[in-house]
């Protein structure tokens, strides 16, 4: 049914940390790898070793420039379903194959019923749904609706597996529908805020911004040579580094 | 927007298809069409080939076209399913006035109830055409109200300009479905213009600084895109290859959908006999590469608000 259930009390979402995404991309690339053989029917790419290799991600990791000079940053940001509580992309289906879960608020596309119209990703303001043509499905993030509620892995795996695949902790996984959750209080803390609010998607997911930089840290010494250490061999080493600088300070 | 040829081929067809099915049906059924057996079969054959091709070319760009049936469930909230179910609805009484016209020579009573029905299913057909690219909150060329009505006028036109070749070709007199063409067809002048006003006028939808949410400290600029290559995003939304002629395209459409097929409209009225026919019949060749223009225009000229995301639309 593509009418939208009445608002869950549990929201499901991730809070994405601009401020410490390293755009290393391991969320997407253990997206595609848990997706490729989960939920959906496969994440199948084509042309894998060709010239023109595409197949659907359900994670984009992009990167911006910000601002100009010294106060110019490098943000990297992730892009993946915000499972929205308002999601355009579900009442456009003509099928019901797109639907939102009532109990915890995912968003999900059946396989089995999607005829492949490609209407939800043009209703997506997120570029949140690939086409898949050779399963002729839509794919998307499933919150990995199979890894959550997934009794059979161990307790720390049951987070989507971007969020266990963060290195630096940037992505969080929990219900934002309660107020008292540690996702939700992270986001009143740091000012978390939705993706293009103005289009009425009503997000789950926040996302939260880079903070200020810090003023008048320690600058870094670049022209303090490097520490040798205290053994005799490291000693020896950093006479011997230093004899054939000639004495011109770094190696 | 990436412009599937299939759905520019259902929507210039069928739209056509159930222009013409309107005014045939509506025209019968008030007594202004003759219940002339040859005209009927001619007339409806036409709309329902046109529509029925329309249709069948619009599943082809679906990816399980044997589910296709499954799109007539949810028309509580989508105007895709909404199309679906009043497109087929349109066969029914458009089949009984069929029947009364063809083989009982008969556009009266029932049949005249039911061409006002069919005339009726078939132009709300076209507006929940129009109201699917309509109601799609990202593409701002789209979400205006101009979009839908833009959609029935141009069925009508091109479904009245149909009509009058048809009955030139029948040997009647088409003097006033010619008018009722060129005034259509002025209509829809007039409506396309103000839509590509609308849309020249209009912003975008978001900046990079907007779609981030990170204008805060300073101008957004793409450093690294997520992925070497196109991905379907980017190939379905990021579709730029008309954006560079659109200005050409635009005129084209102006002379072959509208100046030149209402000025033979016109003339058809005034002459009458072979020269109308030959006439109409070229204004119908000339509308018929202006409407495929047109619509394809419709979708490669559309920016989709992902593409912010890319570093904005290519100009």
């Amino acid at each position: 049914m593509t009418s939208l259930p009445a608002p869950s009390a549990k929201k499901l979402g991730l809070v994405i940390d601009l401020d410490i995404c390293v755009g290393c991309q391991a969320c997407a690339t253990s997206c595609k790898e848990w997706n490729a053989q989960g939920y959906s029917a496969p994440l199948v790419d084509e042309d894998p070793y060709g010239s023109d290799p595409h197949g659907p991600w359900l994670n984009r990791v992009h990167t911006y420039e910000i601002g100009e000079g010294p106060d110019a940053r490098t943000v990297h940001f992730p892009r993946s379903c915000l499972h929205c509580q308002e999601p355009p992309c579900v009442t456009v289906c003509p099928t019901g194959a797109s639907y939102k879960r009532a109990e915890d608020g995912i968003v999900l596309v059946n396989p089995d019923t999607c005829i492949g119209c490609k209407l939800c990703s043009w209703a997506c303001p997120y570029g949140a749904r690939e086409y898949d043509y050779l399963d002729g499905v839509m794919k998307k993030c499933t919150l990995c609706v199979d890894r959550i509620y997934n009794e059979n892995l161990a307790e720390q795996d049951r987070v989507p597996a971007c969020v266990r695949a963060c290195p630096t902790g940037a992505r969080a996984f929990g219900d934002l529908g309660d107020p008292q959750s540690a996702v939700s209080r992270n986001v009143t803390a740091r000012g978390g805020y939705d993706l293009m609010p103005e289009l009425g998607t009503k997000p789950v997911n926040k996302y939260l911004p880079p903070r200020d930089k810090r003023a008048n840290g320690p600058a870094a010494d670049v022209s303090r040579p490097l520490t040798a250490g205290n053994s005799a061999v490291e000693s020896l080493f950093a006479w011997v580094d230093k004899a054939l600088s000639g004495n011109s300070g770094r190696g | 927007m990436h412009p599937a040829y299939s759905v520019i081929l259902f929507t210039t067809a069928s739209g056509a298809g159930y222009g013409l099915l309107a005014l045939l049906a509506l025209g019968a059924a008030m007594g202004f069409l003759p219940p002339d057996r040859g005209l009927g079969f001619i007339g409806l054959g036409l709309a329902l080939a046109l529509i029925t091709a329309g249709l069948l070319s619009s599943t082809s760009h679906l990816g399980h076209p044997e589910r296709a049936w499954r799109a007539f469930s949810q028309w509580r909230s989508s105007w895709l399913s909404r199309e679906g179910v009043l497109a087929v609805a349109t066969y029914l009484p458009a089949g009984i006035l069929g029947v009364g016209w063809v083989l009982l020579a008969r556009t009266d009573g029932v049949f005249a109830v039911a061409g006002i029905l069919a005339a009726a299913l078939a132009v709300a057909t076209v507006i929940a055409t129009g109201m699917i690219y309509q109601s799609l909150p990202t593409i701002r060329h789209w979400r205006q109200p101009l979009t839908t009505p833009v959609y029935v006028a141009l069925a009508l036109a091109t479904g009245a300009l149909l009509l009058s070749m048809l009955i030139a070709l029948y040997g009647m007199n088409a003097g006033a479905a010619a008018q009722l063409a060129a005034g259509l067809l002025v209509i829809a002048t007039l409506g396309k213009l103000a839509y590509w006003r609308v849309v020249d006028a209009a912003a975008p939808l978001a900046t990079p600084e907007s779609a981030t949410g990170l204008g805060r400290f300073g101008k957004v600029r793409q450093f690294e895109a997520p992925h070497s290559g196109a991905n379907f995003v980017m190939r379905e939304m990021g579709y730029s290859v008309a954006r560079r002629h659109a200005g050409k395209l635009r005129r084209s459409v102006i002379i072959g959908l509208f100046v030149v097929p209402i000025a033979l409209c016109l003339l058809a009225a005034v002459w009458g006999g072979l020269a109308a026919t030959a006439s109409l019949l070229v204004a119908t060749a000339s509308a018929a590469v202006g409407v495929v223009t047109e619509r394809w225009l419709f979708f490669a000229e559309a920016e989709h608000v992902v593409m912010t995301y890319y570093g904005g639309p290519k100009p």
